[in-house]
């Protein structure tokens, strides 16, 4: 089931927009004077999901999301809908003999990608696995807490999402709100889910988050370069998760997520699968890689690898 | 159209119409599903971090209860096949009051899944055209359309029975005969298709096991006929309306056989994880007998594990089946006992040790427990307000009139 296809004809997408923008016109005429239901907030709610969105959809909905954030955070914010780049399929590489467990990653994925502060939020988690138990997730410790590490008898696995080829979260949403991407990244569509979380219930990494409640992001923490699909700001009540930094690595080809940026020890490669030539074909090709959870068959694009 | 018109008139005169007993008990409904409203409200306002839910443990209360309602409905099959295809006449004369518990356990479905959605404002998007159901890839969105579809034909069906004897005429068997068949199928459907939701999901083993449909089917089969008998005595006692000793029996004997194929299919599961002993026995072994110190389920899987055998002891002797104390006693365990089984501890093992191996321990908060007896009122009232219209029309207390239009109300108490 390739989930990038036309789900219906044109024609029908046409007319259902027109039926949706007929009915906003008129929900909008009949609001009350002096209520804040105009046309605007009839037609923020009766939106299509992005991907059935034309350019000129696209365009209305990033300005009206760029005036929302505006006005929630005193900030002007930039919302991207950047395309796939051709010929890229994105790849990750995780060195388990480099990484000391610092979660550095963590916090620069927060810094970056505008998660909920309060409650916390955090793409990335890192595990303390003993080494006599080899990678063990029922032994693994989630909430380690030395004053160094690395400690002797520990090595650290991050774990965040996989990127899966076949993504078991997207087979299982209702709505379609989340699906992958031309260019190997799974996304959400935070203004068409509708909170349910079976998809939470699916992923077996634990890679997918859910906003139980309105996310406390100070506006001084902002980050105001922001992708539809990645760090924009979220709503409540729906699921984000890690999108390899879509912002970044859709914007600026070749730029690298925030995490492979914060690591001090150089644990983290990112690159086009794609590319003979790329940093994460190099892995593939010198050194023994192993996947997570290989027996569920979901074919993550996010490689273990021992360097050394 | 003035026919039925003026049998929809006589409904509602019914309906406002009752002893004070029956008021009280309405009002009773109301006053609970107010506070399940308020909670609901609360809930909306502050987001579902008022739950116990988090992203570890990221369903609770709510979708147990679903799911243990799912089975409720289905078990109206357990009437409408020895009613309608063995034409029994015992069954045959309360069959309709099976249908209408079907209606009831649906609606309350339909609110337990939208009270846990984390935005019930679109829900919308599930409605093909308007929005995008992701049929049939996801399997919720079978379970959308098959838990619609098992309502609207149960609903037809009921009405339809009532109207038709109302009017004092027999059923149009072309029109009746395949909807009653179909509602059978649709019925093992609901429960499967909620199975397959979990048994689905490769990532959570304690879900993962072909098992999972046929047990929840025998489950359904003793919870919900043991809901059905405890209600039949109490509309048998406390209205005018007659009900068979032998009706109830077989109920109780059908009951029985699906707990012995319940008790046996869950000990095929036991033993199969524990012998052999892989890791994903830790779900398991958490519900059964606590992991790392976490032990909150326990006492609870404990207690429906003894609740369900003693009444398959009960319900299996014939002495004790047909004994009015021990049928109830049996009839109360069962409902409990599948509450907790088929509940939470069913949902929540899947969920505890999460899929990276952390144990967060969930159990519901005051919001979550509020909400949930609020929609179990708004059930009951569904079912209260059909069978102030059934029951009449079924005791002959409310039929139409000699000229062929008018209702002749003859049932003005219904508790009395």
């Amino acid at each position: 089931m390739p989930n990038d296809r036309n789900r219906e004809p044109r024609a029908l997408r046409m007319s259902r927009r027109r039926m949706l923008k007929g009915a906003a016109a008129v929900l909008g005429a009949l609001a009350l004077p002096g209520k804040d239901a105009s046309a605007a907030v009839w037609e923020a709610f009766l939106r299509r999901n992005f991907r059935e969105m034309t350019a000129r959809d696209k365009a209305r909905v990033v300005a009206r999301l760029e005036k929302e954030y505006e006005a929630q955070f005193g900030k002007r914010v930039k919302v991207a809908v950047t395309p796939p780049i051709e010929g890229v399929l994105y790849g990750y590489g995780l060195d388990l003999h480099r990484c000391i467990g610092c979660r550095r990653c963590v916090y620069g994925c927060v810094k970056e990608n505008n998660p909920s502060r309060n409650p916390q939020i955090h793409w990335i988690r890192v595990l303390q696995m003993k080494k006599e138990h080899g990678v063990d997730l029922e032994e693994a410790a989630h909430y380690y807490n030395p004053s160094k590490v690395p400690e002797k008898e520990f090595f650290y696995m991050p774990v965040q999402c996989q990127q899966c080829e076949r993504p078991p979260c997207v087979k299982v949403c209702p709505v379609q709100a989340t699906w992958k991407e031309r260019d190997g990244i799974t996304v959400v569509d935070y203004n068409w889910c509708i909170g349910c979380r079976y998809c939470m219930a699916a992923c077996p990494y634990g890679a997918r988050h859910f906003n139980w409640k309105k996310p406390g992001l100070p506006a001084a923490e902002l980050v105001t370069e922001t992708h539809y699909l990645g760090n924009r700001p979220r709503p409540v009540g729906v699921v984000d998760k890690c999108t390899f930094c879509i912002q970044r690595v859709r914007n600026v080809p070749g730029r690298y997520p925030a995490c492979v940026e914060a690591c001090p020890v150089g644990a983290r490669k990112f690159g086009n699968l794609l590319d003979p030539e790329s940093e994460i074909r190099y892995i593939i090709a010198n050194k023994r890689v192993f996947i997570l959870k290989e027996d569920l068959n979901t074919q993550p694009k996010f490689y273990y690898f021992y360097a050394t | 159209m003035r026919k039925a018109w003026e049998f929809f008139k006589g409904t509602l005169v019914l309906v406002a119409r009752g002893s004070t007993a029956y008021y009280a008990w309405i009002l009773t409904l109301l006053f609970l599903m107010a506070v399940g409203a308020a909670a609901y409200v609360y809930q909306l306002r502050s987001g579902l971090i008022v739950t116990a839910m988090r992203d570890q443990a990221s369903w609770g209360l709510y979708i147990s209860n679903f799911t243990f309602l799912v089975g409720v409905a289905a078990a109206a099959v357990l009437l409408v096949i020895p009613a309608y295809v063995y034409k029994w006449q015992p069954i045959k004369e309360i069959a309709v009051l099976g249908e209408m518990l079907a209606i009831s356990a649906i609606v309350m479905c339909l609110l337990f899944v939208t009270v846990d959605l984390g935005r019930p404002d679109r829900i919308w998007h599930l409605i093909p055209l308007a929005g995008i159901l992701n049929f049939p890839q996801s399997l919720l969105a079978w379970d959308v359309v098959v838990l619609n579809a098992y309502l609207a034909l149960n609903l037809v069906i009921a009405v339809y029975i009532c109207y038709k004897h109302y009017h004092r005429e027999e059923p149009n068997p072309n029109f009746f005969n395949p909807m009653i068949l179909f509602s059978i199928p649709a019925a093992v459907a609901i429960h499967t298709v909620t199975a397959f939701l979990y048994n689905g999901l490769a990532a959570r083993p304690f879900w993962n096991a072909s098992i999972l449909a046929p047990r929840f089917l025998a489950s359904a089969f003793c919870s919900g006929p043991a809901l059905m008998i405890i209600l039949f005595q109490l509309i048998r006692r406390y209205t005018r309306f007659e009900i068979r000793e032998a009706a109830i029996f077989k109920i109780a004997e059908l009951i029985a056989y699906a707990m012995f194929l319940n008790l046996f299919l869950l000990g095929a599961e036991v033993f199969k994880e524990y012998y052999s002993g892989t890791i994903h026995l830790a779900p398991m072994h958490y519900l059964f007998f606590g992991l790392k110190g976490h032990s909150d389920l326990v006492p609870y899987i404990w207690t429906a594990m003894i609740m369900n055998t003693t009444a398959f002891v009960l319900f299996l002797v014939p002495r004790t089946r047909e004994n009015h104390l021990t049928l109830n006693i049996g009839c109360v365990l069962i409902f409990i006992g599948v509450y907790i089984e088929k509940g939470m501890g069913l949902v929540l093992p899947g969920l505890i040790p999460d899929v990276l191996g952390e144990i967060y321990e969930y159990s519901p908060t005051r919001i979550e427990i509020l909400l949930s007896v609020g929609i179990a009122a708004a059930g009951l009232l569904v079912y209260t307000l059909l069978l102030r219209v059934a029951i009449p029309i079924l005791a002959g207390e409310f039929h139409v009139g000699d000229d062929g239009v008018t209702p002749v109300i003859g049932d003005t108490k219904f508790i009395h």
